[in-house]
């Protein structure tokens, strides 16, 4: 008899680990053999701790559940999946699963993070093994014909990225996954680690040998320590089973990969700033050109992808670029994992193709505020994404639409706000946050955002408001184009989606922002 | 006690010394050993890296992680980003300022507890979110934070 209690760091912090713990625990003293197996989250995280009983019919779900709870699951029969209050049913059958069209997330959940057998039962490798059979240029044409961008916000073909390197001459070049996952209101990174490690270290491998790399570096950031050890027990075994090694799946091609942990420093998600901490040193930003793709780690040709562009890349190989492409809209193909996160009902992980509007995604699938207040406003794309009012939630999720309403898509983090927020303290909070975690390398970072700290505090004080909103617009224009990366250049998103779509929270009257 | 730490030190630098890029490893495993970094240890990381004291100073001093202080005997961290905030988080913050009588990044209760801020644990999807020494609480009340207090403070 199995049971499957997610190991995800999300449910652990609402109580899956005593979960776990009262299960086996009750089962013992009613003599009844049960093998726990810690599964990854299903994503539907409003509803962890989510416990699965295998049973003839298929696995029923049941949640959220917490210790206390679990002799009456076992007095009701959940071992059978019987009914209780708590009873979810089938989770495929789930309309949040349902809806879903889950390709990097295929196995999350359903797998043992851990276990390489079922990684193989439920599809893995084959997307290495056809790599393997094509080789390196045919691979490189795959991904460049899925049309896969960057999932870490920039948005940039992961394949031309791959040529480039390719390309690129030298004895020594690296895979470097950006997992520096620092945006608030995203998580996707850490649940596709923690849930499905394979996924990453195949992509990896099919990256390497797509460029001719050898060695891969997962920058991970220190908080996420469930998330570290899932990648180095996965990569340990992948190691032992020759996944990874000398002979990729017995073949020709050498590939090797290592976790290095971040130190809490968010614009180490910055891809340049992320090499130069790998490399030891303060992550400071670095001017481009050159690419890292020509002069990276340690000077050598470098793909930086982040983990969700890397884990689509097994399906795109398996499947087909093709396959992958003819989901999405426009420029933006294949699909996204949304992060439903903040004040929202039901919370979680929401993979989509690219093309579905951002009202379905906060009312329809996310069911409102979890607090039943009206949605006020919500911010797309973490910390340097702009707050998006109810009047653009028919904006489709894709790039180009959301960059043509000044706002992105960033790692696809939306975080819900109810009626009770004040937006002048959130813009303020943008520059407070780009203050703390500016590198200190360019002048408008720096120093920019603790002027506009204090321009926000005179606004609020009702001081000269109108000079200092106009000297707060002006502050804006230089952070954008005055900054060496996106922190300073992005940090104007928030603070003017505020300003443009909540003046009343700023002492504009909305009819006189109107006439002019 | 000075024996012991340049000891302890050497050996810790010398289990990574060769790895690509050692400075972050080695500064990560003394401070998991010493519970910071202690004075002493910054010029033997230099000496070992070839690099001048002013640079690893500047590493260790650049990231939030690093500690140059002793800490409390348990850290209440905190995450203060968005997510966090939408659900209550600034409330939180305050009371927990409040409670220990201390500005995030110092110690409380003679030294039992360190009040940490983040910005983001990837717990988005159950916030407020919280982790005391290490261990990750999601859904976080006032209540919850009040025990958690109570606990460690004691």
């Amino acid at each position: 008899m199995r049971v499957f209690v997610p190991c995800d760091a999300a449910a652990i912090a609402v109580g899956a680990d005593d979960v776990a713990a009262a299960i086996s625990e009750a089962a013992r003293a009613r003599g009844i053999g049960v093998e726990i197996v810690r599964n990854g989250s299903r994503g539907l995280l409003w509803l962890e701790p989510l416990v699965e009983a295998e049973t003839p019919h298929g696995r029923i779900a049941y949640g959220p559940v917490d210790a206390d709870g679990v002799a009456g699951l076992f007095d009701a029969g959940f071992l059978d999946g019987a009914p209780h209050p708590l009873r979810i049913g089938r989770p495929e059958e789930h309309p949040f699963l349902k809806r879903q069209t889950r390709l990097a997330f295929a196995r999350c959940g359903i797998t043992d993070p851990l276990s390489l057998d079922d990684y193989r039962r439920q599809g893995g490798l084959k997307g290495l093994e056809r790599a393997i059979a094509i080789g390196p240029a045919a691979t490189v044409e795959e991904v460049i014909s899925s049309g896969l961008r960057g999932r870490g916000g920039a948005g940039f073909p992961t394949g031309i990225k791959w040529r480039t390197v390719a390309e690129a001459k030298g004895p020594q070049k690296y895979i470097v996954c950006n997992a520096d996952e620092g945006d608030s209101g995203t998580f996707a990174d850490r649940m596709m680690m923690e849930g499905d490690p394979f996924c990453l270290i195949e992509g990896m491998a099919i990256a390497g040998l797509a460029v001719g790399a050898t060695k891969g570096y997962v920058y991970l950031r220190s908080e996420y320590p469930h998330a570290a050890a899932a990648m180095n027990q996965a990569i340990a075994r992948a190691r032992r089973h020759g996944l990874l090694g000398g002979h990729l799946l017995g073949s020709a091609y050498a590939f090797d990969m290592e976790v290095r942990i971040g130190a809490g420093a968010y614009v180490c998600g910055e891809e340049t700033a992320l090499l130069d901490s790998l490399e030891g040193k303060r992550g400071q930003v670095r001017a481009k050109p050159p690419l890292p793709a020509h002069v990276g780690l340690f000077g050598k040709p470098t793909v930086v992808n982040n983990v969700i562009s890397l884990a689509s890349v097994p399906f795109i190989l398996a499947e087909g670029g093709a396959a992958y492409r003819d989901f999405g809209m426009g420029r933006s193909r294949g699909t996204m994992p949304v992060q439903l996160a903040g004040n929202i009902k039901h919370s979680g992980l929401f993979e989509t193709a690219f093309g579905i509007t951002l009202g379905e995604l906060v009312d329809d699938i996310g069911g409102g505020t979890a607090t039943g207040r009206p949605v006020r406003a919500v911010q797309v794309g973490g910390p340097l994404g702009a707050y998006f009012p109810r009047a653009l939630f028919d904006t489709p999720f894709d790039y180009e639409a959301f960059a043509a309403r000044d706002g992105l898509i960033g790692h696809g983090g939306i975080v819900v706000f109810d009626d009770t927020v004040n937006m002048l303290e959130q813009a303020r909070f943008a520059f407070e946050f780009c203050a703390f975690e500016s590198c200190g390398k360019c002048t408008p970072c720096r120093i920019g955002s603790k002027r506009g700290v204090e321009t926000l505090d005179e606004i609020r004080a009702g001081i000269e408001a109108a000079l200092k909103l106009a000297l707060l617009e002006d502050l804006c224009e230089t952070l954008k184009f005055g900054s060496l990366c996106a922190l300073g250049g992005f940090t104007p998103y928030p603070v003017l989606s505020a300003i443009a779509h909540f003046p009343e929270d700023f002492g504009i009257h909305p009819r006189l922002a109107e006439a002019e | 006690m000075t024996a012991a730490i340049d000891d302890i030190t050497r050996a810790i630098i010398a289990q990574h010394l060769a790895r690509e890029g050692a400075a972050l490893p080695i500064l990560h495993a003394l401070q998991a050993e010493f519970g910071y970094l202690p004075e002493e240890t910054l010029p033997m990381v230099a000496d070992a890296l070839n690099i001048s004291r002013a640079e690893i100073y500047g590493v260790a001093t650049f990231y939030h992680d690093f500690h140059l202080e002793p800490r409390g005997k348990h850290t209440l961290t905190l995450c203060r980003a968005e997510a966090c905030q939408s659900m209550g988080g600034v409330a939180l913050a305050e009371r927990a300022k409040a409670r220990l009588g201390v500005d995030f990044g110092e110690t409380a209760a003679g030294g039992q507890i360190t009040l940490e801020q983040t910005f983001c644990l990837g717990l988005c999807a159950c916030a407020p979110s919280a982790t005391i020494d290490g261990k990750p609480i999601g859904r976080l009340t006032p209540q919850k934070l009040d025990a958690i207090i109570a606990e460690t403070a004691r």
